[in-house]
């Protein structure tokens, strides 16, 4: 049976590809966040997940307001990144794995979660960012096949973090119901505080976030009582991104340990956060 | 009941719902059109007429022309597509961004955020 080994928590801002594409990551301004990611390179590396669902937002690459799902999920054999319109470079596609894609669209859409089911997925720094960080210069990213799982982080309503959590923990339920003897790793990407628009762009709340990062970890219910407006303002319009945190410790069903934890702030607008988690 | 019923302002922080959707929806397909490098080089060069093509106001088009930011969002654009026309076609990197929304210089906004971390 399919097997969910562990989580990693990822920032996936992109200044962060701009670094990695650049080769700054030993200049002084990125040398802790890299340095930060050295434990997750060895615990991949030892592990060898064949599978990574990996939970991001797309910002305007793959879904316009034309229709923008709340969930999605890619079902599609190959993952491509395209040009953003800001200059990031693309990355080489990133191989799915189609049948587990469907196996948990099934079981997600009989367990009440309606989601758009993706069989073409164009995606974004959401996902390319955090694959190049996990697998530096390898252009097959370890062999590792993806689970794009999409939440809508731009256009509100968005959903609640207990929805989100939910999500995962259903996501978790269809992988363990899979017959195929698979090693699962979960991404979660994305914030921390951070806000991109209006007045109070710039903001970053270093004590709220390690607030949740502690309760993500040990307590993860207890958060399901910030609404998406408490996010707001307390971790920035765009800290609802801690919702992929969310999808991805729901996931995490069994005993979860933390491997390793590193916060950097500022890194470009946010406060970034890398997290490893075992699931016992 | 929606956390949405709550129209207390946010300091700071406009709340791109469906009002603002609707407002900005050609504003934001023009920008959404920036992915694509035929676009962005039609842009360039003719701008006001690119806009008209999504049929933008002339609101929003004044605001294009001034790089003001702020009346960009008040007038419906999201973020992330604005993020395709501020740096893909206007040269604005987040911080550049950040420091025209709060009247800061780059060097300003840019000690901001490494002052949240201390």
């Amino acid at each position: 049976m399919a097997k969910i080994i562990g989580a990693i928590g990822s920032s996936h801002i992109p200044a962060v590809g701009m670094a990695i594409a650049k080769n700054l990551q030993q200049e002084p301004y990125w040398k802790g966040f890299f340095d930060g990611q050295k434990p997750l390179w060895a615990w991949l590396k030892e592990k060898k997940p064949d599978i990574a669902v990996v939970f991001y937002n797309d910002h305007g690459l793959e879904f316009f307001l034309d229709k923008k799902p709340t969930f999605s999920i890619g079902a599609a054999e190959e993952y491509i990144s395209y040009d953003e319109g800001w200059g990031l470079a693309t990355i080489p596609p990133i191989k799915g794995d189609p049948e587990l894609s469907w196996h948990i669209c099934n079981a997600l859409v009989e367990d009440e979660f309606d989601i758009t089911i993706c069989q073409e997925l164009g995606v974004d720094h959401g996902l390319t960012v955090p694959m190049q960080l996990m697998f530096p210069n390898d252009k097959t990213y370890g062999g590792i096949k993806v689970i794009p799982v999409i939440i809508n982080c731009e256009l509100h309503p968005m959903p609640s973090l207990k929805r989100c959590y939910k999500l995962g923990q259903s996501i978790a339920r269809a992988i363990e119901s899979y017959d195929k003897d698979l090693d699962v790793v979960i991404f979660g990407t994305g914030g921390l505080s951070h806000q991109l628009d209006g007045q109070n762009a710039g903001f970053i709340n270093k004590e709220f976030d390690l607030m949740l990062l502690d309760h993500l970890v040990k307590d993860p219910e207890y958060l399901f009582k910030y609404s998406i407006r408490d996010i707001i303002e307390n971790a920035g319009a765009q800290g609802v991104e801690f919702n992929m945190w969310m999808g991805m410790r729901g996931a995490l069903s069994g005993k979860v340990e933390q491997l390793h934890f590193n916060y950097t702030v500022p890194i470009s607008n946010t406060g970034a956060g890398t997290m490893l988690l075992s699931n016992k | 009941m929606s956390y949405l019923d709550d129209k207390t302002p946010i300091p700071g922080t406009i709340i791109f719902d469906g009002t603002k959707s609707r407002m900005g929806y050609g504003l934001n397909k023009m920008c959404f059109s920036f992915n694509d490098e035929a676009a962005r080089e039609e842009f360039k060069s003719d701008e006001v007429a690119y806009c008209k093509k999504y049929n933008l106001t002339d609101g929003q088009i004044e605001a294009i022309q001034k790089r003001d930011i702020i009346s960009l969002l008040e007038q419906g654009a999201s973020v992330y597509y604005l993020a395709k026309l501020a740096s893909g076609l206007l040269g604005l990197n987040m911080q550049d961004i950040g420091a025209l929304q709060t009247g800061l210089t780059l060097e300003e906004f840019k000690q901001k955020l490494v002052d949240a971390g201390k």
